[in-house]
């Protein structure tokens, strides 16, 4: 299954041009880049984007002859001062020229859908080898769950896959589901978007040949903080993912330094939405937060995660997503200090 | 030649009346050119409503991490605009040419069931007015928000009890509903009108294209309303009674709702296009000073336009997870729609190849059609190419693919309409100098705006977020999308002083300004209450070149 992607030097020249990937660069100092879909990375998107330099092209070639024509007509048929009074030929129609227009768009479409077709069977019916990695994923307002089934852990916001390589061909299947209302998974550089609809489950697959970080969003809208659902991929190496995996199926850290803040966190409601693995907190309404720390970001990729955006997010969850289900607790300042020195722990 | 014909100028003054026996007049009118009126003018105040919700939206949008509005205030104005475009703007002002000029087009000396038109009229008119009430009585509970929050196409299940709280819902739901049964109402008038009242002569084959459209249109419109209908009636079930059509809890489909929604919202599109076909059909002739190219096979791709757009539905959802197999299907059923587009485009360019083209306003306004329309249809046949959809649809590129059909397209041939009709409604000449500022400064404005807004898409931007982070790259692009608003609102600006002044200082138009071929110049400008004083008899489609070249009459070759 695995696709040799060949040189894109044309959509990077494209989406370096429109996409002002350059800053994108700079501010985040690595391989990220925008969500372009003219920089695929991922076998699905190196065939959706084939077909789309196609499909632009074909178009582009019957927009600029049929705009000539437009112009042309309006241009060489208008009316000039010198023109005398009389009606100009009456044409009503000619059948042979209009048998020429009807069938070669025809023959463009037959041509058009031929080509779609390969790619919705090649995407849409692949059969997956047996080292394929399982996630399920599951659209939350306004959130992402990741189940790692084969692994049995749960993370949340960033999803961490295997780079595949060649010769070692390891694609990333995903289940999708939904808890409460429609989503869709979209991270232009790895996949098209596929929805996540409550009562249904549907599925798509990514096969990322880079290590990098690679950004999309919910693309659905979901609720009042659609806006602030983003997605985080991280395309690890091998080594990395295994390393990861490990990670995050080891039980959380516990340390006696932030035993007020796992109090205050266990008494309080927070233990009913969120989950940490080997304590009494087994919610799961909002993220699992057994490695929190090892995420970059917090909110669903709303801001980054650091102390100064903790402090905030447990205080007033609405200073940063305004809309978003957490509520603001009413801890003290003391308490919301320790829960957060607590939260800071969970490596 | 013009001399020759039986014109009857009349301008009646209704300001030498009391303004309440005017108004009484105007409510309780069953006339369809009043009717025709009140649609396009009740449109236009929707339009501008509308407008002022988009422009919210793109200050919003044209920095980033914006936070001029709430995301709750952001989500209520695009499903406000988008349901008041298409169902309390477009939908109106499409109706009001139908309802103005079907009759007069046919010969006919009112539609076929007057009183049904005015009901179907305040039925529409009702609807908007509920949608609106929802500002005010939406606060079913605290923070359940004004006016509906759910997206103009409104998925379930964010429209179930449990994500909507409150009644802003319920005011969608109903004012859907009600205008909903003013519009099929309206259709099966205007499909009597066409099939029953033609004056003598006026054979199928020599209605003027524009009736031909909207025959379709209506036809349409009885189609595509009902599933629209019965989804609100279930949804309303689901809310109130304990239904659990489109409950995902309890076992419902969102899958469903999909379905219902787009089977009627996919024909919508063409329920709207049509009659902007139709007075781009009826313009491009006059001002070409030739016969439309290839009437037959005109009429032939509106019939097949019709068919093709009741199976396309699905390209709506080629990203719910149907099987390959579905998706292929509507590809084909999708692209195929080309064909029979394709040959209108290239009919009406045939139609001005070999003309004497006059350029005034309405004829302007109609090229810029032909040539945003074909983008239009280019970027449409990207989007149906399911696997590229996949990238495409739900971003910006969609937004900005539909707003070329809706503005670029449909609310140009509707300028070109006013343009090239007001004489005959008024009796008077809109201005041809603030015409040109009108167009030129519109023309600038949806172009910055609407080209602008294919890129943000193809860089990933999905549409209905009120805000976004400035590492995306998309910043640049969103101020550009945003100033060009500014140039649409002063030409619409140009549009409504040309309007309003010509009424009263505009040069008197006669009977038949523009040398025209269609049945509707042949009276008075206004035309008297009762259209035509004696029923016309037509022996061909251009049953007033008939009249004025009796030496080369169009019925010897027809």
């Amino acid at each position: 299954m695995y696709f040799q992607p060949r040189r894109v030097t044309l959509g990077k020249i494209i989406s370096t041009w429109i996409g002002l990937e350059g800053i994108a660069i700079a501010e985040t100092g690595g391989t990220r880049t925008g969500p372009y879909m003219f920089s695929p990375a991922s076998t699905p998107a190196h065939w959706i984007y084939h077909l789309a330099l196609f499909v632009v092209a074909l178009c582009l070639g019957i927009f600029l002859i049929v705009f000539s024509l437009i112009a042309y007509s309006a241009i060489k048929y208008r009316k000039r001062p010198t023109d005398d009074a009389r009606e100009p030929p009456q044409i009503y129609g000619s059948n042979q020229v209009e048998l020429a227009w009807t069938v070669i768009p025809i023959l463009i479409v037959v041509v058009l859908f031929l080509a779609a077709a390969r790619v919705i069977h090649a995407i849409q019916d692949a059969r997956f080898p047996p080292n394929a990695i399982e996630v399920t994923a599951i659209g939350h307002q306004f959130w992402w769950e990741f189940r790692y089934p084969g692994y049995g852990f749960t993370t949340a916001n960033e999803l961490h896959v295997p780079v595949s390589e060649p010769g070692h061909s390891i694609p990333t299947h995903i289940t999708l589901l939904s808890a409460d209302t429609d989503h869709s998974f979209w991270v232009p550089q790895l996949a098209g978007k596929t929805d996540l609809i409550p009562n249904r489950q549907n599925e798509t697959w990514i096969e990322p040949h880079e290590v990098g970080h690679y950004v999309g969003q919910c693309a659905q809208y979901c609720g009042t903080q659609h806006a602030k659902m983003l997605l985080n991929v991280m395309v690890d190496s091998p080594g990395d993912f295994q390393k990861w995996v490990q990670q995050q199926k080891s039980p959380a850290v516990v340390s006696d330094r932030v035993a007020a803040g796992r109090k205050e966190f266990e008494e309080n409601a927070c233990a009913n939405c969120h989950t940490i693995t080997g304590t009494t907190a087994n919610g799961k309404f909002g993220p699992d937060l057994t490695h929190l720390m090892s995420r970059t970001t917090i909110a669903a990729g709303a801001v980054q995660n650091n102390e100064k955006n903790l402090l905030l997010w447990v205080t007033e969850p609405g200073a940063i997503k305004p809309g978003c289900l957490m509520p603001a607790m009413q801890l003290d300042q003391q308490n919301v200090k320790d829960v957060v020195a607590y939260l800071m722990s969970l490596q | 030649m013009a001399d020759a014909l039986p014109w009857v100028i009349s301008r009646e003054r209704e300001s030498s009346r009391p303004f309440v026996e005017v108004l009484h007049d105007w409510i309780v009118t069953v006339d369809h050119k009043r009717l025709g009126l009140m649609y396009f003018t009740y449109g236009i105040l929707f339009l501008v409503i509308g407008g002022v919700e988009a422009s919210i939206m793109r200050a919003q949008l044209a920095v980033a991490n914006n936070h001029l509005i709430s995301p709750q205030t952001f989500n209520r104005m695009f499903t406000m605009h988008g349901t008041t475009m298409i169902f309390f703007a477009a939908m109106p002002i499409v109706f009001g040419f139908a309802n103005y000029f079907v009759p007069l087009m046919i010969g006919a000396r009112d539609m076929a069931f007057p009183r049904l038109n005015a009901w179907g009229f305040w039925m529409s008119a009702l609807g908007g007015i509920v949608l609106y009430f929802s500002f005010i009585g939406g606060f079913g509970l605290y923070g359940a928000g004004e006016a509906p929050d759910v997206g103009w196409f409104a998925y379930a299940p964010l429209t179930s009890s449990a994500f909507s709280v409150g009644h802003s819902t319920d005011y969608w739901i109903v004012g859907l509903l009600i205008s909903g049964f003013g519009s099929i109402a309206t259709a099966l008038n205007v499909m009597t009108t066409i099939l029953c009242m033609r004056c003598p002569g006026m054979k199928l084959s020599r209605m003027p294209l524009l009736v031909w459209m909207n025959s379709v249109m209506a036809a349409l419109v009885l189609v595509a309303i009902g599933p629209l209908t019965a989804a609100q009636l279930m949804l309303l079930v689901d809310r109130y009674l304990g239904g659990h059509f489109f409950d995902t809890q309890a076992g419902g489909s969102a899958v469903i709702w999909m379905h219902f929604f787009w089977i009627f919202g996919h024909p919508e599109v063409y329920i709207l296009v049509l009659p902007a076909f139709a007075i781009v059909s009826e313009v491009i002739p006059v001002f070409s000073r030739k016969p439309i190219f290839g009437y037959s096979i005109m009429v032939a791709a509106t019939v097949s336009i019709g068919f093709i757009s009741l199976s396309v539905w699905a390209h709506h959802l080629f990203t719910i997870g149907m099987t390959s197999y579905v998706n292929t299907f509507f590809v084909a059923s999708t692209a195929v729609i080309a064909v029979p587009t394709g040959i209108k485009i290239f009919n009406w360019v045939a139609t001005m190849w070999g003309g004497k083209i006059i350029f005034k306003v309405a004829m302007m306004f109609c090229i810029a059609f032909l040539c945003q329309f074909l983008i239009a249809g280019l970027t449409g046949i990207m989007l149906a190419m399911a696997p590229f959809d996949w990238q495409l649809g739900n971003s910006y590129f969609v937004v900005a693919h539909f707003h070329y059909v809706i503005l670029g397209a449909i609310v140009f041939a509707v300028f070109a309409g006013t343009y090239y009709w007001y004489p005959k409604v008024t009796g008077r000449m809109l201005n041809e100098t603030l015409g040109r500022w009108h167009f030129w400064l519109f023309l600038i404005g949806f172009h910055l705006t609407f080209d602008f807004m294919h890129i943000p898409g193809l860089l990933g931007m999905p549409r209905r977020i009120y805000t976004y982070e400035a590492s995306r790259g998309w910043e640049f692009w969103n101020l550009i999308v945003s100033s060009g608003v500014v140039f649409q609102i002063l030409g619409v600006l140009m549009w409504v002083i040309n309007v309003v002044r010509s009424y009263f200082k505009g040069d008197i138009a006669g009977g038949d300004p523009w040398d025209a071929w269609t049945l509707e110049w042949s009276t008075g400008s206004p035309p008297p209450e009762y259209n035509y004083a004696e029923i016309p008899v037509v022996r061909s489609r251009r049953p007033l070149w008939d009249l004025k070249h009796p030496e080369d009459p169009d019925w010897k070759y027809e």
